[in-house]
């Protein structure tokens, strides 16, 4: 069984917990960094999982015992070009879903709302907020918050 | 006969690579994406004999033995679920390629679509055969990736925002696949499943009770287990109905076929496994109560689907020969019924325009084969004998009713959750089939392949649609010599040896 010391345990905290933290986060960009950082951290704990540093392998200029593992650094460098890889694709996805949408936030699920409203029992004090009218068309109860209000497109985010 | 083991993996990709240079040819990536199938399936077919006659066919890679290469590895289980889903894939694409047709000509070739289809189709192959958990991990990317890009193809504002929930949630769930990983590596120094076997039985309890319920969690994810199932009915609804009949019948499944294989041979527990059973239950009920709520035809088997994951939970849940068994044959039948009844409603919402239930009405006087054709499927779902869904069903009833109090109080379960499955099956039948005819809504948006109003069905999709019910109905003819296998591969998988010893020599 390998052993880190507290030095590197403390790192992998700092990472885990950054980069958790950022994906509870509302806006897209934050999310994607905290999957960035916690990739970081999966791979460093990947690379950790072979045991303390030591000498070079295979190329004969060390004793077998002297060996680092090489195990875990070919699995941590397939696993950095797949993250690598999708954080790209994560990347040119949240930045489409800029251009379509003209806001950086994850938005509430239009349909889980409106069974929402549909469930909601009559006369219960959300349900009269918001008109008489929500039975005939729940979409445009749901449509009419603030999370789901279909924003102009570009311009304005452009000059943010 | 090991050659055979990775031809499975290789042909769709290299097939994959062949589609991107037919870029200009719409009929030669057809054909070559048709043909790449249809051989795996045959190739698959074949393992499966060969498994279930002379043991688990093994193919070290790069001719590494065992705990040093990796290993493909074809026993029972893996070659029958390799075969049924190549089988249903086969089946999505020739209904892919009607809808294609029917909307854009015979002529338009698509760039992005065929060779990510059989990319998708290289991961699953690879998930189901690899004997190593570094190579599930890269099989999971393969297939995560290519599904990244099928949800989100030709994207709009309404459908980025799942497609967006559905990466994130997938990419959280690999990274913790890999932190996993560097745990289990870091603490037995292998990542060979069949060595695994052996070290984790001597790790301490407490180190190796956390390495088993982080795979819980993390395939937990992938197979949309409550309560880690909320991303599965806001993205899968919002893909195009072949990508989603494909998701529904192959993703999630490859999720359960993980947790049941490490469950198995590299976590093995003694007797019913408490944790995974109230779990099971959770699945079974919230997703059937959640189906019940639902206005959107494709959001309602999209919690059916969660739903059923928990029966195949329950069969794990047992821990004996008969549960295992069960489970196999359970997902034997449920990926070809989801993907058939997804298949189903999309050819549903092309009359209707619609996919609120709401909004249709009558369709059984308009159009009765597509009423026959949702029948089938939906009363095999539900198991009504005596459909596949019945027979399996069954297989699952009885090892809860001979594992323990606790099982047979959670079969009970399995029996209300089928009762509610049925019901809303009827529901979505009377409002639906009967009731007023109305008229076809227009097409929300014709630039999308989501739901495409009064546009015409070719024939492929219907074929593709009736092959898989063929298909389903097959699976409970063929009743008997099909649980005959999926009894001896759960039996294989509590025994261990067979696939220690196949791999290790």
């Amino acid at each position: 069984m390998i052993t880190i010391n507290v030095t590197m345990a403390v790192v992998l905290a700092v990472l885990y917990s950054v980069g958790f933290y950022l994906l509870l986060q509302r806006s897209l960009m934050r999310i994607l960094i905290g999957i960035v950082v916690l990739g970081h951290g999966a791979n460093l704990l990947l690379q950790l999982a072979g045991g303390p540093p030591a000498r070079a392998p295979v190329l004969g200029t060390a004793l077998p015992e002297e060996f680092a593992d090489p195990l875990p650094q070919a699995l941590a460098l397939t696993a950095i070009v797949i993250t690598f890889a999708l954080t790209t694709y994560l990347l040119a996805l949240g930045y489409r879903s800029w251009v379509l949408t003209g806001r950086d936030e994850v938005q509430d699920d239009l349909e889980d709302r409106r069974v929402a409203e549909r469930q909601r029992p009559e006369g219960s004090m959300e349900a009269d907020a918001e008109g008489p009218d929500d039975e005939e068309d729940p979409g445009s109860a749901a449509a009419s918050d603030r999370t789901d209000e279909p924003a102009e497109v570009s311009g304005s985010g452009a000059a943010r | 006969m090991s050659t055979l083991v990775t031809l499975p993996v290789l042909l769709p990709i290299l097939g994959a690579a062949l589609t991107v240079l037919a870029a200009r040819s719409a009929r030669t990536q057809r054909l070559i994406g048709i043909v790449v199938l249809a051989a795996v399936s045959v190739v698959a077919a074949v393992l499966l004999v060969a498994a279930d006659r002379t043991g688990p066919v093994v193919a070290e890679l790069g001719g590494w033995p065992a705990p040093v290469g990796i290993v493909l590895v074809a026993d029972r289980l893996s070659a029958l679920l390799l075969l049924i889903s190549t089988v249903v894939t086969l089946a999505v694409l020739v209904y892919a390629i009607g809808q294609r047709i029917s909307d854009y000509g015979r002529e338009t070739a698509s760039t992005t679509f065929h060779p990510i289809f059989l990319l998708l189709s290289t991961g699953v192959s690879l998930a189901y055969l690899t004997g190593d958990l570094f190579s599930l991990f890269v099989a999971f990317e393969i297939m995560l990736a290519a599904s990244y890009v099928l949800i989100t193809r030709r994207t709009n504002a309404s459908r980025i925002r799942s497609g967006m929930t559905y990466v994130i949630i997938s990419l959280t769930s690999s990274l913790l696949f890999l932190t996993t990983i560097a745990l289990v590596y870091a603490a037995t120094g292998t990542v060979n499943l069949a060595d695994l076997a052996g070290r984790v039985a001597a790790l301490p309890e407490g180190l190796r009770t956390l390495l088993s319920m982080l795979t819980i969690v993390t395939f937990g994810i992938k197979a949309a287990m409550v309560p880690l199932h909320f991303w599965l009915p806001d993205s899968y609804p919002n893909a195009p109905a072949p990508v989603t009949a494909l998701f529904a019948g192959l993703l999630t499944k490859v999720g359960v076929y993980a947790l049941l294989r490490t469950q198995t041979l590299v976590f093995p527990g003694t007797g019913p496994s408490t944790v995974l059973l109230v779990l099971a239950v959770l699945t079974m009920v919230v997703g059937a109560l959640g189906a019940l709520a639902q206005d959107d035809l494709n959001r309602l088997l999209s919690f059916l689907l969660v739903s059923h994951i928990g029966f195949m939970l329950f069969g794990l849940a047992v821990y004996d020969a008969r549960g295992a068994g069960g489970t196999a044959l359970y997902i034997v039948h449920h990926i070809t019924v989801q993907a058939t009844l997804f298949l189903v409603s999309g050819l549903i919402t092309r009359r209707t325009g619609t996919v609120s239930i709401d909004a249709m009405g009558g369709l059984a006087r308009r159009s009765p084969a597509l009423a026959v054709l949702f029948a089938v499927p939906a009363l095999t779902l539900a198991g009504i004998p005596p459909t596949s869904g019945f027979v399996a069903k069954l297989a699952l009833l009885q090892a809860g009713a001979t594992g323990g109090a606790a099982t047979a109080v959670v079969a009970g379960f399995v029996v209300l959750a089928s009762l509610l499955t049925l019901y809303a099956m009827v529901r979505v039948w009377v409002r639906v089939f009967w009731g007023t005819e109305k008229e076809p809504l227009p097409d929300p948006d014709p630039t999308d392949e989501l739901v495409v109003g009064t546009a015409r069905a070719s024939r492929p999709m219907y074929a593709a649609t009736v092959a898989l019910v063929a298909v389903s109905t097959a699976i409970a003819v063929a009743a008997g010599p099909l649980s005959a296998i999926t009894e001896q591969a759960g039996a294989d998988l509590m025994a261990r040896t067979p696939y220690i010893e196949a791999v290790l020599g």
